[in-house]
């Protein structure tokens, strides 16, 4: 039954929305993460999404479902800000400390946007849990 | 005078099918809402009932291995949305419109719901002959 395949499609939605809010989290975290050396500084990470056409050959409904699927995260390529703090365990000889470059407002506007996106994808699987509720139903009553 | 099922359940029991349809059509568009290049479908409603209902006409299934064509027909009319506010990546899910469309598609799919169980509730208790 091709309703079924609704919860399949939510379902791939919500992961990868939280796959983007998991990297949002990491950024968030790390936003002040210190390091010594220029190349060590942690980089912000990003899901790419991408939709997965599937073949469906049942029922004669040939042009498939799309579901999503994150098919790589990637990671910026931004430079270390330098920080001049000698008095820092960290700092090297020049008395630097390099701290990454996350645009923390770009990040908190990806949760949202990420939170917003999970909570369509739950509405769309109970109004879905609904309506096979009803069609369970049918002619009773 | 028989009783026919596929007249005692008028259109409704074609239009379940294609409120199913269109129900996991309108559920992929919300869950590509942030994927690049992914363009929302949809099915012309009217249209397709409408030439569902015109195909009075159909072919019998007289053998196990023949194909039902009216289910056939419904794949065939998915369109891509008219885009009006273009993304920057490629993306043409306006969310708002597909909630809503979602949300229209599950009540009028309960509205055939309810006709259909007051018409099966008619048919038993003319069966019963109470």
């Amino acid at each position: 039954m091709s309703v079924f395949k609704v919860f399949d499609v939510a379902g791939s939605g919500m992961s990868a929305q939280m796959l983007r809010l998991n990297t949002v989290a990491s950024n968030l975290a790390n936003a002040d993460t210190i390091s010594t050396n220029e190349n060590d500084v942690y980089q912000a990470r990003h899901p790419v999404f991408e939709s997965v056409m599937q073949e469906q050959g049942e029922m004669g409904f040939s042009d498939g479902l799309a579901t999503v699927r994150v098919r790589e995260i990637v990671q910026e390529q931004t430079m270390a800000v330098p920080q001049y703090r000698p008095n820092h365990p960290l700092a090297n000889d020049e008395g630097f400390v390099f701290s990454p470059a996350i645009d923390s407002i770009a990040e908190m506007a990806d949760m949202i946007s990420a939170s917003r996106s999970y909570q369509n994808n739950v509405e769309v699987l109970s109004t879905a849990k609904e309506m096979m509720l009803r069609t369970l139903q049918l002619g009773q009553g | 005078m028989p009783v026919n099922f596929n007249n005692a359940f008028g259109i409704h029991d074609d239009a379940l099918l294609l409120f199913e349809r269109r129900t996991q059509l309108l559920s992929e568009n919300i869950a590509n809402a942030d994927t690049p290049n992914y363009k929302a479908r949809d099915i012309d409603f009217n249209q397709v009932l409408q030439q569902a209902q015109n195909d009075s006409v159909k072919l019998r299934t007289t053998n196990k291995g023949h194909i039902n064509l009216s289910q056939q027909a419904f794949s065939s009319d998915v369109q891509y949305r008219e885009v009006e506010q273009s993304a920057a990546d490629g993306n043409t899910v306006d969310t708002q419109k597909e909630k809503a469309a979602f949300g229209e598609n599950a009540l009028r799919y309960q509205l055939s719901m309810n006709i259909l169980t007051r018409k099966i509730k008619g048919l038993k208790t003319a069966f019963r002959g109470e």
